[in-house]
């Protein structure tokens, strides 16, 4: 069963057309990545799946349900969740407080702080959970905001460029992590840059051109596509 | 059983300073003071004590909205406006007797909060935040001033209470507690006093749980970033607006007193003067904790009177140079600062003893 469907949805920001007719089917179950340069209308593809803009035409179904009219919120609780591209946690309380507030409505008591425990472990900032988030590396608020994203058991995880600024291995662990998670049955949809990343963890990938499903494939046949190369090269020649 | 020791253990957490056995035994001998305090005091300035806390409510409702929810309003002032206006009306026209004044002082609040409701509906959910949202309180706090201003004429009255235009309304009675035999009135003095202290503990008290719950660690998130805070499935325009009402009440709370204290009220209460002072308190006193907006209060007040003996423009003058040096030296308050300071000195103290 298809757990993400978007058809046909169109965004303008004035002038430009950001996402033109995007029809994306995402099935549960798979780690799905979405590439593509700069610009391309990744991370607003992302914002029109979460409800934060809404499409000029098009639907976006989750779980077999139109949820084009809803809010944000209301769609975070069917079930989806996100990491955003810049870092978004909550900067001037401890990282402690950032996953209480993220785990507080599923859990009470000593089984909320036993549940935090067991997140700042497995993010590895249980030496950095008095700190304030703000003074956090880049990577670790990465972390955090990941940990903060999964905390609330979602269905599907949208991760916008969970990787950036981390070093290689610290990348691996992050593809370890997604593949742990998508192992309990999540589904992600993550985009990323890091084609070592993508690599590790795509089971499908999804190229975005100019606001346009551009092609789509295994890791191996995006690659060895040469209109893909082509539009990366446009890129860096640009 | 545990979920009543979990309540009363929200007294302390992440967003109130203060905590642990030193900070309580203070709390304890402060309020023990305070208790005994009219016993070595004369009447007028006890009275005069009274007023100071007063303020303390209005005080607390711009710490909840604007220190710990970030949307600056000076709406408080409006609402601080319309509970004292409905506390004259409602005791003019109907009295004091069978503990009336008391349910005006109710219906009072629950007619500001009626209206914070009603404005904060349209603001939030019309998604007016930042500095919109400051400048739409404001225009309707002077609305307000303006409007009242006008009502001079005898056409202007609501049952048998004028509403006197620029004068204000004056002559309504006291807060009356109904007792067997004689009615207990609060005249502004001892009565008064332990009537605002007992309302003032309880509410401090409240706020302390109210803000370590989680509903006050949402109310932090939305301020420090919204956003994130929907993408966890908060519905963050309700808890603005629940915050608003909130402190619509705490704000109404402030404008019943004030008119029962001095039996009077008037326009210029809701005026650009009475909407910008509370925000130097909270802003001195430091906006994101409430002892500190508690402590702020108090010193700024009392120092603000002590000025106006010499002449209130110079105790004005003096307000703008204290938010200046706040805002230059200690951004968070200077109280906070400071209590923050001796927070950590003592824990060097202690680092080093132990
Ligand atoms: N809120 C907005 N208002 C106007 N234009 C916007 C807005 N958000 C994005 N854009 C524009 O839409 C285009 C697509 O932006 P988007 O952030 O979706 O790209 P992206 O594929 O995520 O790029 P990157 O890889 O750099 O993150 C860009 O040209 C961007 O400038
Ligand atoms: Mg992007």
């Amino acid at each position: 069963m298809s757990l993400l469907e978007l058809r046909k949805l169109n965004k303008h920001f004035g002038g430009l057309h950001v996402t033109n007719a995007v029809d994306l089917t995402l099935e549960a179950g798979e780690i799905h990545c979405l590439i593509g340069p700069n610009g391309a209308g990744k991370s607003t593809l992302f914002r029109l799946i979460l409800g934060e803009h809404h499409p000029g035409s098009g639907d976006v179904l989750f779980a077999g349900e139109n949820i084009t009219a809803l809010k944000a919120f209301a769609r975070i609780r069917r079930g989806l969740s996100v990491k955003f591209q810049v870092p978004g946690v909550f900067k001037g309380l401890s990282v402690r407080q950032n996953l209480e507030i993220a785990l507080q409505s599923r859990h009470r008591g000593r089984e909320l702080e036993a549940e935090i425990d067991r997140l700042l472990v497995f993010l590895g900032l249980a030496s950095e959970q008095a700190q304030t988030a703000g003074n956090l590396s880049h990577g670790q608020k990465q972390w955090l905001e990941i940990g903060m994203a999964i905390s609330l058991k979602p269905s599907l995880l949208l991760l916008d460029e969970p990787t950036a600024g981390m070093s290689p291995e610290e990348t691996h662990m992050t593809g370890e992590m997604v593949q742990r998670l998508n192992a309990d049955g999540m589904t992600v949809l993550a985009i990323e840059h890091d084609m070592a990343f993508v690599r590790q963890v795509a089971q499908r990938v999804t190229v975005l051109h100019l606001g346009q499903v551009f092609a789509q494939g295994s890791i191996d046949e995006i690659v060895a596509d040469e209109r893909v190369a082509a539009i990366y090269l446009g890129q860096a020649h640009a | 059983m545990t979920g009543f020791v979990s309540f009363f253990r929200r007294l302390e957490g992440p967003q109130t300073v203060g905590r642990g056995p030193a900070f309580w035994s203070l709390f304890a001998v402060v309020m023990m003071i305070a208790v005994a305090y009219p016993l070595f005091s004369d009447g007028y300035t006890v009275g005069n004590t009274v007023y100071f806390f007063v303020w303390v409510f209005i005080a607390l409702s711009l710490c909840l909205i604007w220190g710990y929810g970030g949307s600056l309003s000076f709406g408080q002032t409006a609402f601080f406006g319309i509970a004292g206006y409905g506390y004259g009306v409602l005791t003019l026209n109907f009295g004091s007797a069978y503990g009336f004044t008391l349910v005006a002082l109710v219906a009072s609040v629950a007619i500001a909060a009626f209206f914070a409701a009603l404005l904060g509906y349209f603001m939030f959910f019309g998604r007016i935040a930042g500095v919109f949202l400051g400048i739409v309180t404001l225009a309707v706090t002077l609305m307000l001033e303006r409007f009242m201003a006008q009502t001079a004429g005898p056409e202007w009255h609501i049952g048998s209470a004028r509403l006197n235009g620029f004068n204000g309304m004056s002559a309504m009675p006291p807060l009356t507690i109904p007792w067997p035999g004689e009615p207990i009135v609060l005249f502004a003095d001892v009565g008064l006093y332990y009537f605002v202290l007992g309302l003032l503990v309880f509410v401090y008290l409240a706020l302390r749980i109210l803000m370590n719950s989680s509903f006050g660690n949402v109310i932090v998130a939305i301020r420090e970033n919204p956003e994130r805070a929907e993408m966890l499935g908060y519905d963050v325009r309700k808890y603005q607006l629940i915050t608003f009402v909130i402190g619509a009440v705490l704000a109404g709370m402030s404008g019943v007193l004030y008119t029962a204290w001095g039996q009077y009220i008037t326009p210029s209460s809701m005026g650009m003067t009475a909407a910008a002072l509370p925000l130097i308190w909270v802003a001195v006193g430091g906006r994101s904790d409430l002892t500190s907006t508690v402590v702020g209060t108090l010193v700024v007040l009392a120092a603000f009177q002590a000025l106006t003996i010499y002449g209130s423009q110079y105790a004005l003058v003096f307000m703008g140079v204290l938010l200046v040096l706040t805002v230059l030296i200690a951004p968070n308050g200077l109280v906070l600062g400071t209590m923050n300071w001796l927070g950590r000195l003592a824990a060097r103290i202690t680092q080093r003893a132990g």
